[in-house]
């Protein structure tokens, strides 16, 4: 979605503050109760004793949030790495593709949460099997997106690349993947959202520190004004990844536009 | 060929590893056998019908209001302008973020996966509603303002026709998210369904009943996806032959 022009930030900063004062009126008028729905105020309380802005705090969520990224952000550079080496294996030669891209298409809808009990039986309640769900779980839209850029790359290229005695290598990294870059980034993009989700369920079941694990903590323990604070986290957490990424994205392919 | 192979693999190490006493891995036979027992008990049946019917009627929920919602804010910039904000920071709270406050408002069950997979499948078919409506001839538009239509009959008569076969493009992705957020839920907290069913088979050293699952839950995934194309590119077909 495109940004709007300079004078619509201010219209949506409106409508966004708005919408943050209908909560507070929700809330303080007790419209809705605050079991559910705490005050604004509260969850801003919440935030800052945990990221311990006035010193009365222990910084807990600010240990948390940095798990849960750090998780994030790992899990998606393996499965980015490994989507982007194996999409080239399998891209590479027309033979791989055919013999392996039905059993991708299988897999692709699959739920990478659905992988959990496995790896958990496999692997056991371990930040390492949370980490290996993560990667596992993201790298498929990068690996299809590789195959698939890798396929489509202009006949005329490849016979060009064949005149000019490239090696399979040179033609991939010289042709192939410039031009599924665009693809891939794309893919990454998709990547980065699962990632985040793969890790907070995955502190959820398997109970590793992290935002994930204790949003539900604070839900089953009834403290609402935490529990928002780590919504409120995850959400920024998702905003922030999802525009770096977007303008990486711009970045890179800016020579792609004349 | 190659999953078969795949398959075979695994099922002579798998049948190393449980004669070796593993609690982690079955053979395929073992899988197979578990998926029959589930199947004649019929506990299988009741497990997808909850996972499918829930997340429909989650998407059911959040279609509907991304529709309304995408054509008002497709037919009015100005709407679209004001909302930007505010879409572009609640679009990107993960879905699962939503599931412990969805378990302190509705408890465990239905209307709890309901309500997030209505959140997950509302954000994605909201852009893309808004969208399509952006793309429909803007002399359609023109149209209906000089024979002086209703809001209410521009969407209706001019909007909806115009999108609908976008609209299933739109629904084929809803009905992947909706899928695969269901059963996330199922994972994660909801006692329900096959992503639960999947959980304790985990969790009482059943790898046999639990591989059976993943694989079920691979192909229910699947068939759905499947059928879903060939539906979308009937439906394109006969609009294409219809203009």
């Amino acid at each position: 979605m495109k940004a709007p022009a300079r004078g619509g930030w201010l219209g949506s900063a409106l409508v966004l503050a708005a919408l943050v004062a209908l909560w507070w009126a929700a809330s303080n008028g007790g419209w809705v109760s605050r079991v559910f729905l705490p005050t604004p105020q509260a969850t801003w309380a919440s935030l800052a004793e945990g990221f311990n802005f006035t010193g009365s705090g222990h910084g807990e969520l600010a240990a948390w949030t940095r798990d849960t990224v750090a998780r994030m952000l790992q899990g998606w550079l393996l499965a980015s790495l490994l989507g982007v080496a194996l999409g080239v294996l399998v891209g590479a030669s027309a033979a791989a593709r055919a013999w392996l891209q039905p059993m991708l298409e299988f897999i692709r809808p699959l739920p990478a949460s659905a992988v959990l009990p496995l790896a958990i039986s496999i692997f056991g309640l371990s930040p390492r099997m949370v980490l290996a769900v993560v990667a596992f779980g993201a790298m498929w839209p990068v690996l299809l997106a590789t195959v698939h850029g890798l396929a489509t790359v202009d006949a005329r290229l490849a016979e060009a690349a064949r005149c000019l005695q490239l090696s399979r290598a040179a033609f991939i990294f010289k042709i192939g993947l410039p031009h599924a870059l665009p693809d891939i980034l794309a893919g990454a993009r998709l990547a980065l959202t699962i990632a985040l989700i793969v890790a907070v369920v995955g502190e959820m079941i398997a109970s590793q520190g992290g935002l994930g694990q204790a949003i539900l903590l604070a839900a089953r323990a009834f403290r609402a004004s935490d529990l928002f604070a780590g919504i409120v986290l995850l959400g920024l957490i998702g905003f922030a990844s999802n525009a770096l990424l977007a303008l990486a994205e711009q970045r890179l392919l800016r020579w792609q536009r004349p | 060929m190659v999953p078969a192979v795949l398959l075979l693999a695994f099922e002579l190490y798998a049948r190393r590893a449980a004669a070796l006493g593993s609690d982690a891995l079955a053979p395929v036979s073992a899988a197979v056998k578990a998926f029959a027992g589930a199947a004649v008990d019929g506990s299988l049946w009741q497990a997808t019908a909850f996972t499918l019917g829930t997340a429909a009627l989650g998407l059911l929920v959040g279609g509907a209001l991304a529709l309304a919602g995408g054509i008002a804010l497709g037919l009015s910039p100005r709407a679209a302008r004001m909302g930007f904000m505010t879409t572009e920071l609640l679009r990107t709270v993960p879905s699962v973020a939503l599931i412990p406050l969805a378990m302190l408002m509705f408890g465990f069950g239905v209307r709890m996966e309901l309500a997030i997979v209505a959140f997950a499948t509302f954000w994605p078919l909201l852009l893309l509603v808004q969208a399509a409506v952006r793309q429909v001839e803007p002399r359609l538009l023109e149209v209906s303002h000089v024979l002086g239509l209703s809001v209410h009959e521009r969407a209706l008569k001019i909007v909806l026709p115009a999108i609908a076969a976008r609209l299933f493009v739109a629904l084929r992705l809803g009905v992947a998210v909706a899928l695969v957020v269901a059963v996330t839920v199922e994972i994660a907290a909801n006692p329900h369904g096959m992503g639960y069913a999947m959980m304790i088979a985990q969790q009482s050293f059943d790898p046999a009943l639990m591989l059976a699952w993943l694989g079920w839950i691979g192909v229910v995934g699947y068939a759905v996806n499947a059928g879903m194309l060939r539906m979308q590119q009937r439906v394109a077909r006969r609009m294409g032959a219809a203009a």
